[in-house]
């Protein structure tokens, strides 16, 4: 049963990762015992679980995900919603309006309208439908500030970091409020300007190097150094 | 076209390659991109997607569509090229998209489409292979998963000699020309194709000279993808 990389090394497309008694992860397939890589991206091993962390791809729905979309358009019926997966996304509007929605009467536009920013939830989601969504839980709904940032969606689990560790750092750090889509967008808002830039920069940084060890310590340190500058002037 | 000591037209030898250049993530509008060089020959790809297919029709319900356009630029070539889709851009469009299709994973994405545009900006000869080998690798800077990275080399015959990668004049001189285009991991050839005449004999030479010069093609495709990352972790240390 060998394996023909080490951990956290660089692979491309086709490269044959192991061989045997292992179980295919993300960005991986199976084919005659043979696993082998379909991203670029860098290896790992979970006991006899081989899987690849993509450097770069797009967004799957997966059903409880919390996502950022923007509504490209309002029918009758509800909305449209881009949230960058293959598929557009569907808002129903018996979702929204509370009772006694009538197509007829209930003005939508005014509750969403074209060009506006959400945060949803993905509820359902199969490849045969496109992906249904809701707004009716809290923290849903309406973006009325702050900035967004978009990262690759595979590096979202980073920004994240373990058990949140990465984003309670920054959101302390910075007094911002973070509210991670796992589409990759991410919604910055603070209560001043440059805050936002510093937690912007954060995330950036994160992304850029997503693939190093120790990152938190790197990242505190990059923030504390951003505030001393600006405490100073 | 080859002489007594085994030299071509631009010094190379008979089983050599042009001099290649490849760069992926060059147009940052696009999902995935590349920029290759081959010899004189200058292609850039765009790729993106997957996304909703459009027109809807086009669309499958068990797996993605990929919509391939294979454009040479109007200066591309020596007398301009007029802008329109020719008879042969449209049969390359084809013939390039069922030479990647095998390597995608189509049917993880049904009622999608991923939209491939290859624009030839300099051409001087083999651009459906170079086209094919910049479009692997744009294709792989999406993200999009794929079963292995193709890519493509010809090899002919020019005055009565086998040779590998041939450029323009040779080709339209020569008396054969065999593209083939190949999946390296997998051994397995997804294009082949054959204009002019040989012998069995000299077509199985050719064949084997292709596929060599693909893996050589291959190690630099690999090298290209991975060039954008490694850069990044040695700055930092």
């Amino acid at each position: 049963m060998p394996l023909f990389y080490e951990k956290k090394q660089l692979v491309a497309p086709g490269d044959l990762l192991a061989e045997g008694d292992y179980l295919s992860g993300d960005s991986t397939y199976k084919e005659n015992e043979k696993i082998y890589a379909c991203r670029l991206g860098l290896v790992d091993y979970d006991g006899k679980r081989v899987h690849v962390v993509a450097l770069k791809a797009f967004y799957i729905p997966v059903p409880g995900d919390v996502v950022i979309g923007k509504v490209i358009e309002a029918t009758p019926g509800g909305w449209v919603i881009d949230i960058k997966a293959p598929h557009l996304a569907r808002l129903r509007a018996s979702d929204v309006v509370e009772r006694g929605f009538k197509p007829e009467t209930t003005d939508l536009p005014s509750i969403f309208d074209v060009g506006d920013l959400i945060i949803t939830k993905v509820i359902a989601y199969d490849r045969t439908r496109d992906p249904q969504l809701t707004v009716r839980e809290p923290g849903l709904g309406k973006i009325m500030r702050g900035q967004l940032v978009e990262v690759t969606p595979t590096k979202i689990p980073r920004v994240i970091g373990r058990q949140g560790s990465m984003v309670g750092m920054i959101k302390k750090e910075t007094g911002c409020q973070l509210t991670i889509g796992q589409n990759g967008l991410i919604l910055v808002s603070g209560r001043t300007v440059e805050n936002e830039r510093i937690a912007i920069k954060a995330i950036r940084k994160i992304e850029q190097e997503s693939h190093t060890s120790g990152l938190t310590d790197k990242v505190t340190e990059m923030i504390k150094k951003e505030r001393e500058a600006i405490d100073s002037k | 076209m080859v002489d007594k000591k085994g030299i071509r037209l631009d010094g190379r030898k008979v089983d050599e390659l042009r001099p290649v250049k490849m760069e992926v993530g060059v147009l940052p509008n696009a999902d995935g991109s590349s920029y290759l060089e081959q010899g004189r020959n200058k292609i850039l790809v765009g790729v993106y997607g997957p996304k909703e297919a459009h027109p809807r029709h086009i669309a499958q319900q068990d797996r993605a569509v990929i919509q391939c356009r294979y454009h040479m630029a109007p200066f591309s070539v020596d007398e301009r090229k007029s802008p329109a889709p020719s008879r042969r851009d449209v049969e390359l469009s084809k013939v390039i998209r069922e030479a990647l299709e095998p390597a995608v994973f189509l049917e993880y994405y049904p009622r999608t489409s991923i939209q491939v545009y290859i624009e030839i900006l300099q051409a001087d000869g083999g651009t459906r292979c170079a086209g094919i080998t910049a479009a692997a690798l744009a294709l792989a800077d999406a993200g999009i998963p794929m079963r292995d990275l193709v890519v493509a080399c010809a090899a002919g015959k020019a005055s009565g000699k086998i040779a590998l990668d041939l450029m323009d004049t040779e080709d339209k001189v020569g008396e054969a020309d065999v593209p083939v285009a190949y999946m390296p991991n997998l051994d397995a050839i997804t294009l082949l194709q054959m204009d002019g005449n040989l012998s069995t004999e000299e077509f199985e030479t050719a064949v084997n000279m292709a596929v060599e010069g693909c893996k050589k093609l291959y190690e630099v495709q690999k090298e290209a993808l991975k060039a954008k990352y490694v850069i990044e972790e040695e700055k930092e240390e």
